[in-house]
C-alpha cells in the first residue's frame, strides 16, 4: 500500500470517487490540498471568481449530467461564501460535494485567522456534513460523502478538513474502500407493494386524473417511465417548475407548468381533479396556493423517496415512500396485470373540458399578451425566438425573476435535464455559474442562460472564468432596468410604488463589459433585429456571447394565482381574471 | 399532546447539534433533552419530550430519521411505557418546624434528602414528570433555593426494545 500526505489521499480519492472536475478558489487553510492537485493530472480544477459560483457551476453540471458536482473552498469566507451555493442545491435536491479547508485543529475554537465553524454554519442546510480529524480517515469520508449526497434524496454534503489533516510531511497508508455501508443510512428504494397496487387501482376507476410530476422524476431519471405510464393511461401531466423536462411539454398530454405562474389549463385542471398523482413533487406553497383551498374533490397518491415529503404540507390518502423509477417501474408491471380497464368514457369527457379551457385561455393555443412592436420588444418573445434559433434543443439556465418565468413557459422543454433553475432556493446569481457548469459537461450543445440585468450582476464575474476555461456560453439578458419580478410585485400590491427596484441611470454598457472581459457583446433593441441577432450569436460556437436585450419594463408574468385563493384563481392579464 | 421520542444515533461529534438545531430550524419545541452514550459506546441515546398534535409527531420523527447519524427514533408514547426524571432540589430548611415538614413530604414522594446543612435539605426524587411537578407544588411554601432536574428519560413496557442488530 502506498503512503499519500492528506492532501494527496483527497486528491486520489476524488478520482477513485469517479470526480474529473472540481470548481474551486485557493486560500490559506486549502494550500496543501491546492498544491496535491497540482502535482496530478487526474483531477481538473476551474479557478472561479467568488467561491458562490464555483458551487453553483459544480450545481450546474448536477443538474445537466446527473452525476455530483465537487467544490472546492478555503476556510472563512471562502466557506460562508459557498453557503448561498450550498442552500441552493439543497433546496433542490441536487447532489454535491462541497470540500472547504479549516484552520489546523489546534486553532480550532481560537477565534483563529480565517476560522469559521463551516460544518456549524452549513448545518440546516446540507444533507450531512463531516469535519476529518485524521489524515487516515480522509479516503473513506470522501467515499461516505459522494455515497450519501448520490443515494436517497440527493443532496449537498460538506467535508471540512482542517489544514494540518492535509500536512505534506505526514503520510498514512491510502486505501480506497470497495464498498460504502452505513448502518445510521439505509435510504428506501422501492415503495410498498400493498399502496402500490392501491394507488394503481385509484388511478384506473379516475375519471378526472392530473399526474403532477416535480423534480424528482428528473433528478431520478425517470422521465421514460413517466411517459410510459402517462401514455399507456392516457392521463393529462402538470409539470413543476422542477419538473419542466421530466414530460415532453410538447407533447398532448402535457398541461404545462402548474402552480404561481402555471398555465390556466394546468391549474383548472388540478383543481377539478378527482384523482392526483403527485410524483417527486413536494406541495410547495409556490404550487398550492392556500392548502385550504387546494384540490377539493382529489384523492391524493404522493409518490416521493423522502419520507418526510409525504403528508407534510397535503394529507396524502395513498402515500407511497420510494424512488421515482421504482414505483414507476412497478406501477406499469401491476397496471399491465389489472383486469380492470381506465373509464374511457369518462376520460373522454375529462379530455374534452381540458381541450376547452387550452382553447378559451390555454398559454399556448393562442399569444395572451400584446405583441412586440418596434422597440416595444416582450420578453416572451424573446424566450420564443430563443426557442426557435436553438430548435428547443438547447440547455437552458436561469436566473431569477420574470425572465425565469417567461423562460419556464415559453421554452417548451421535452427532454430532462436541459432546464436549469434555482427553483426552490429562488438564487439570484445563480444562472451564468451554473451555464457554465452544463457547458463544460456538455461542450458541444448550446448552452443559453436566460436572465436579466439585476440577476447577471449578482455573479456578473464569471465572465473572467468563462475566458480563462473557454466556456462559451451565450447570455440571454432580457433587461428592463428593474427588478421585474419586485415591480410586478409593487404594481399589483403596494400601488406601483417602485421602491428600490430600479436603478436609474446606473446601468453598465453591458456590450462594452461583455468586451471587456474578452467576449462577444450585442445590444437589441428593435424587434426586427432580434432573429438575425440571435442567429448570429448562437452561429459563434466558440465565443461566448452576452445578448443584452431591451424588453418592455411594464410586461407582467400572467398567469398568476391570486394570494389566498385556490389553484384555478388565477390572474390571466392586468385586467381579466377567472 | 406531550410526546417522549428516544433516538439511538452514533455517539460522534455534531450529532446532538443536528438534533437540536433540527427543531429549531422546523419550529418544534423541545421541552426535556437527556442524553448519554449507552451499553455500545459507538452509540447515543438520546431521549426528548415535546408537544404536538399526531401529524407534527409523525413528521418529527420522521425528520428525527432522516438525519444521517440516527439510526432508530421511537415515539415512545404511541405504546405501553415508562417515563422517569431525576429532580434535585436545594431547599431552606432553618428551623425545626420546616425541616420536619420537609422529611415528612419526601418520604410520602418517595425522595431522599442527600445533602443536610444547618439551613438548607437537599432532596433527589425521581419519577414522571407530573410527579416532580406535584414534589415541587408541595414544598414551594417551605422555599425552594434551586431546582436542577434530569429531562426525561424513558423506555417502552413489556419485550419491545430499541436495540441495533
Amino acid at each position: 500500500m502506498e503512503n499519500l500526505s492528506g492532501g494527496d489521499i483527497l486528491i486520489r480519492a476524488l478520482k477513485d470517487a469517479g470526480v474529473k472536475d472540481v470548481w474551486g478558489y485557493p486560500g490559506g487553510a486549502a494550500l496543501h490540498i491546492y498544491d496535491a492537485l497540482y502535482r496530478q493530472d487526474d483531477v481538473f480544477h476551474i479557478l472561479v471568481r467568488h467561491e458562490q459560483a464555483a458551487v453553483h457551476a459544480a450545481d450546474g453540471f448536477s443538474r445537466a449530467t446527473g452525476k455530483v458536482g465537487t467544490a472546492l473552498v478555503t476556510s472563512g469566507p471562502g466557506a460562508t461564501n459557498a453557503i448561498t451555493g450550498i442552500a441552493t442545491a439543497y433546496m433542490d435536491s441536487i447532489p454535491l460535494v462541497v470540500i472547504s479547508g479549516q484552520v489546523p485543529l489546534s486553532k480550532i475554537g481560537q477565534d483563529a485567522f480565517q476560522e469559521t465553524d463551516m460544518v456549524g454554519v452549513s448545518r440546516p442546510i446540507v444533507k450531512h456534513s463531516f469535519l476529518v480529524t485524521r489524515a487516515e480517515d480522509i479516503a473513506e469520508t470522501i467515499a461516505k460523502a459522494y455515497y450519501i449526497a448520490s443515494t436517497g434524496r440527493p443532496g449537498p454534503v460538506v467535508v471540512d478538513i482542517p489544514k494540518d489533516v492535509t500536512d505534506p510531511s505526514y503520510k498514512v497508508p491510502y486505501h480506497w474502500p470497495t464498498e460504502t455501508k452505513m448502518r445510521s443510512y439505509q435510504p428506501t428504494d422501492k415503495g410498498h407493494r400493498g399502496q402500490i397496487k392501491r394507488a394503481v387501482k385509484t388511478l384506473i376507476e379516475a375519471k378526472r386524473p392530473v399526474i403532477y410530476a416535480g423534480g424528482g422524476i428528473v433528478i431520478g431519471n425517470a422521465a421514460p417511465h413517466l411517459i410510459a405510464l402517462a401514455q399507456k393511461l392516457n392521463f393529462p401531466v402538470t409539470n413543476t417548475l422542477m419538473g419542466l423536462g421530466g414530460y415532453p411539454s410538447t407533447d398532448r398530454q402535457n398541461l404545462g407548468m402548474l402552480g404561481m405562474h402555471g398555465t390556466y389549463e394546468a391549474n383548472t385542471a388540478m383543481h377539478h381533479a378527482d384523482v392526483i398523482f403527485a410524483i417527486g413533487a413536494r406541495f410547495d406553497d409556490r404550487v398550492t396556493n392556500d392548502l385550504e383551498k387546494f384540490c377539493p374533490m382529489a384523492t391524493i397518491i404522493h409518490v416521493d423517496v423522502d419520507p418526510t415529503t409525504v403528508s407534510k404540507n397535503i394529507e396524502a390518502h395513498i402515500p407511497i415512500v420510494g424512488t421515482c423509477t421504482s414505483v414507476l417501474v412497478e406501477m406499469m408491471s401491476i397496471a399491465e396485470q389489472m383486469d380492470i380497464e381506465p373509464d374511457a368514457k369518462a376520460l373522454a369527457e375529462w379530455w374534452q373540458q381540458i381541450d376547452q379551457w387550452r382553447a378559451d385561455k390555454g398559454l399556448y393555443t393562442a399569444s395572451r399578451y400584446e405583441p412586440s412592436v418596434g422597440n416595444l420588444i416582450k420578453p416572451q418573445d424573446v424566450i420564443k425566438m430563443l426557442y426557435k434559433v436553438t430548435d428547443g434543443k438547447a440547455i437552458v439556465t436561469s436566473d431569477v425573476g420574470q425572465h425565469q418565468m417567461f423562460a419556464a413557459q415559453y421554452y417548451r422543454f421535452d427532454k430532462p435535464r436541459t432546464w436549469i433553475n434555482s427553483g426552490g432556493l429562488g438564487t439570484m446569481g445563480f444562472g451564468l455559474p451554473a451555464a457554465m457548469g452544463c457547458k463544460r459537461a456538455f461542450p458541444d450543445t448550446d448552452v443559453a442562460c436566460v436572465t436579466g440585468e439585476g440577476s447577471i450582476q449578482m455573479c456578473i464575474q464569471e465572465l473572467s472564468t468563462c475566458t480563462q476555461h473557454n466556456l462559451p456560453v451565450k447570455i440571454i439578458n432580457l433587461n428592463n432596468a428593474a427588478l421585474g419580478m419586485v415591480r410586478q410585485w409593487q404594481d399589483m400590491n403596494y400601488s406601483s410604488r417602485y421602491s428600490e427596484s430600479v436603478y436609474e441611470d446606473s446601468l453598465p454598457d453591458f456590450v462594452k463589459l461583455a468586451e471587456a472581459y474578452g467576449h462577444v457583446g450585442m445590444k437589441i433593441t428593435h424587434i426586427d433585429e432580434l432573429e438575425e441577432k440571435m442567429r448570429e450569436c448562437f452561429a459563434m460556437k466558440d465565443r461566448t456571447v452576452f445578448m443584452d436585450i431591451c424588453v418592455d419594463r411594464s410586461e407582467h408574468v400572467y398567469p398568476m394565482q391570486m394570494p389566498g385563493g385556490s389553484m384555478r384563481d388565477l390572474w390571466l392579464n392586468k385586467t381579466e381574471r377567472t | 399532546m406531550k410526546r417522549i421520542i428516544s433516538i439511538l444515533m452514533e455517539n460522534e461529534s455534531g450529532a446532538l447539534s443536528r438534533v437540536v438545531g433540527l427543531f429549531s430550524q422546523r419550529g418544534y419545541n423541545i421541552d426535556t433533552l437527556t442524553v448519554a452514550p449507552t451499553d455500545d459506546d459507538t452509540l447515543s441515546r438520546l431521549t426528548l419530550t415535546t408537544n404536538g398534535d399526531d401529524q407534527m409527531a409523525e413528521q418529527i420523527v420522521k425528520q428525527l430519521h432522516k438525519l444521517i447519524d440516527t439510526i432508530k427514533v421511537v415515539d415512545l408514547t404511541e405504546g405501553p411505557h415508562i417515563e422517569r426524571e431525576l429532580m434535585l432540589v436545594k431547599i431552606k430548611a432553618s428551623d425545626s418546624d420546616s425541616r420536619a415538614e420537609l422529611k415528612n413530604c419526601v418520604e410520602i414522594f418517595r425522595g431522599h434528602i442527600i445533602d443536610v446543612t444547618p439551613t438548607t435539605y437537599t432532596v433527589q426524587l425521581a419519577g414522571d414528570s407530573d410527579k416532580l411537578n406535584a414534589f415541587i407544588e408541595a414544598v414551594s411554601q417551605i422555599g425552594i433555593m434551586e431546582v436542577s432536574r434530569s429531562g426525561v428519560t424513558g423506555i417502552s413496557r413489556g419485550d419491545k426494545f430499541i436495540r441495533i442488530n
